[in-house]
């Protein structure tokens, strides 16, 4: 099975996250990235079900950040071919409608990639709606099926995906192909590769660039301010002695309805 | 017969272990009789050894019993072959099960992560390298925003920089150089990791990065030696950077502090008086023979009534935070080890301690986490000597808190 799995940049919340001077956005200066936790599990996915059923894993992530760690990193852990896609502005994260018209421009294009499947995290930390994915499909002409956590090799030209609903309720789906399915979790956790391979990955790694038509990025909506989360209510702090402590709380609870 | 040197699969081996001396192996059994977890390995070391060379390499890679070592180095001072297995052996052993797709276990994983990532193994951001310093009341000379020549360039390496625990010893050294005089210099946020005295518990690749990466770093600036807290980071840079061709003169605290009691011990004035014990780490005691200068600095606070444990100086029982073994104790808990730490403030207890005294920045949490396991939160204080030195040079920032 030939896969294609995207790979997004998300700011990494070790660093604090500074807002810039226009006050409606990140201040890109500031921040570092990290792989995209979902796309990480998407990664695992495709190389698991290229282990079990044979077939081929080709990377694709929009020039963004320091993508080039992470696609090295995918290279070493067993991807067969890296597709970069040039972006320009720096200091603007592609938005998920640009990002999807990109990506599948890509995907379309690229000859012998053929994907049957396209795997993508179903939502990022920047991106909580997980827009991407359904918006990719849209894109592709492709059905699309999100919140996976796992999926299995199927008969005729099928996958077994395990979709998860509210109340971790599971739902096992079967899948004709070609799809993309928005991943959640892949049937294990992100492989470690050893930095040897990384290494070694950078020095014989050749990424192939896709260039794409600039894409249409009026998405309707406008950021009028980015602002830090702002406490509403500040805690009651409850001072006095253990007696005094104990017969607020108990009447605090009474209050919530908490006890009788 | 197969041996090490006709199996294929071991050919790494033989390349790994210099000297080939693993060859030597007599099979005594000396290593796994001292091994403070071979009761609890599947594998201990010499069973380790007897399978490589048997060919039964697959077995011993995907063991539990490989990722329980934590490199207390008492099989290797004590092999009649002087065989390297904390050293050499093990960590090859490890490097070669990844190489294969073997995965260490989880925490440990993410700590070569967060050491490839952010430079340290707490995964925090290098921005808050200087953290500790905020509230810092002697001048710090941070070399990487003004550089000049200093006597020593002080790495102050990850849990002093980060560790809340570990932070108050490292403003107390900050004032202890100071008090003496020293013209000394940090690296800021360009500090990063150094690697571990077992080359990072297998994770080769890790630390001869890590290498090459400080080797450019130090070879900007002008010292005339490194003086690190951090047992293991002295043992990577005085043992494994000169393998890779990085070279620098190199001291731990504690002996760099010892070549100068002629200017110390005036300063002590005063007296701490306690009960104290002094805990032998595995990276400057057994490694690199540092067992007199603790003591010797120890000796010289007044009121300091130093006794010994049991198990002292060579002989002495490992915190069991070495090779790797800070993120491995779930993993060996699992598998049916102790957490060594928990034995060994349990033998500082018997021998009527107060204070147990550490040199290693791993010690701090892992000795005082222990002390509420064994029931002796209050009872046994846990201090590093640096500490004890500032409170009776009247700087501790701990006793005045």
């Amino acid at each position: 099975m030939n896969i294609a799995v995207v790979v997004r940049q998300v700011p990494d919340l070790v660093e604090p996250l500074e807002i810039d001077a226009s006050g409606t956005a990140l201040d890109m200066d500031e921040v570092e990235f990290l792989i995209n936790e979902t796309d990480d599990h998407a990664l695992e996915q495709a190389l698991l079900l290229k282990e079990s059923g044979g077939g081929s894993v080709t990377v694709v992530a929009i020039d963004f950040g320091e993508v080039d760690d992470v696609l090295y990193t995918a290279a070493a852990k067993g991807a067969d071919r890296i597709v970069k896609i040039p972006y320009d502005d720096e200091d603007c994260p592609p938005r998920p409608t640009e990002a999807a018209a990109m990506i599948a421009e890509a995907v379309k294009d690229i000859k012998d990639i053929d994907a049957e499947l396209v795997l993508v995290g179903s939502s990022a930390h920047d991106e909580l709606e997980g827009v991407l994915a359904p918006l990719l499909a849209i894109k592709l002409e492709l059905p699309y099926l999100g919140v996976i956590r796992g999926v299995k090799p199927g008969e005729g030209g099928q996958v077994t995906a395990f979709k998860e609903f509210p109340g971790a309720a599971m739902a096992q789906m079967n899948v004709k192909l070609p799809a993309v399915l928005g991943i959640l979790a892949a049937d294990q956790p992100p492989r470690y590769v050893p930095v040897s391979r990384i290494r070694a990955a950078m020095k014989s790694t050749e990424f192939e660039e896709k260039e794409t038509a600039a894409a249409e990025t009026e998405t309707g909506v406008t950021v009028l301010r980015m602002y830090h989360p702002e406490p509403s209510e500040r805690a009651e702090m409850l001072t006095g002695s253990e007696d005094d402590v104990a017969a607020r709380l108990a009447e605090i609870l009474k209050e919530k309805g908490v006890i009788q | 017969m197969t041996t090490l040197q006709t199996d294929p699969g071991m050919e790494f081996l033989a390349q790994r272990v210099d000297g080939d001396p693993a060859f030597g192996c007599i099979q005594c059994g000396t290593c796994a009789a001292s091994c403070p977890l071979g009761a609890a390995m599947e594998y201990p070391p010499r069973q380790l050894i007897l399978q490589a060379r048997s060919g039964n390499l697959d077995k011993i890679l995907s063991s539990a019993s490989l990722w329980m070592c934590v490199g207390c180095h008492t099989c290797s001072s004590r092999c009649p072959r002087g065989i390297e297995l904390a050293d050499d052996l093990w960590p090859a052993l490890r490097d070669r099960a990844m190489q294969e797709g073997i995965q260490p276990p989880a925490e440990l994983q993410e700590t070569f992560q967060n050491i490839f990532k952010y430079g340290n193994s707490l995964g925090e951001s290098a921005r808050k390298r200087l953290d500790w310093a905020k509230e810092l009341d002697v001048p710090l000379r941070d070399l990487s925003k003004e550089p000049t020549a200093v006597e020593v360039l002080w790495l102050v390496c990850d849990y002093p920089s980060y560790y809340p625990r570990n932070q108050v010893v490292t403003r107390d050294f900050a004032r202890v150089l100071t008090a003496l005089g020293v013209r000394w210099g940090v690296l800021g946020n360009k500090e990063k990791a150094v690697g571990d005295c077992d080359r990072l518990y297998g994770e080769e690749g890790l630390f001869e990065m890590l290498v090459e990466n400080n080797k450019k770093l130090f070879d900007k600036y002008q010292f005339e030696k490194i003086v690190t807290l951090d047992a293991h980071s002295y043992r990577a840079l005085e043992h494994f950077y000169p393998r890779y061709g990085a070279e620098y003169p190199v001291e731990h605290y504690t002996s760099y502090l010892a070549d100068r009691l002629d200017l110390l011990k005036p300063l002590l004035t005063k007296p701490v008086k306690a009960t104290v014990t002094y805990h032998d780490n595995c990276c400057i005691g057994r490694r690199a023979d540092i067992f007199d200068q603790p003591r010797m600095l120890l000796e010289a606070i007044p009121g300091v009534k130093l006794v010994e444990m049991a198990r002292n100086r060579e002989n002495a029982l490992c915190c069991g935070g070495g090779g790797g073994g800070m993120w491995l104790d779930g993993h060996i808990v699992e598998h049916g080890g102790q957490r060594l730490s928990d034995q060994r403030v349990r033998q500082a207890a018997e021998v009527g301690a107060e204070v147990l005294a550490v040199s290693c920045p791993l010690e701090l949490s892992r000795f005082e986490d222990s002390t509420k396991v064994a029931g002796l939160e209050n009872k046994l204080l846990v201090r590093d000597i640096i500490e004890l030195l500032a409170e009776s040079m009247d700087l501790g920032e701990k006793e005045k808190q």
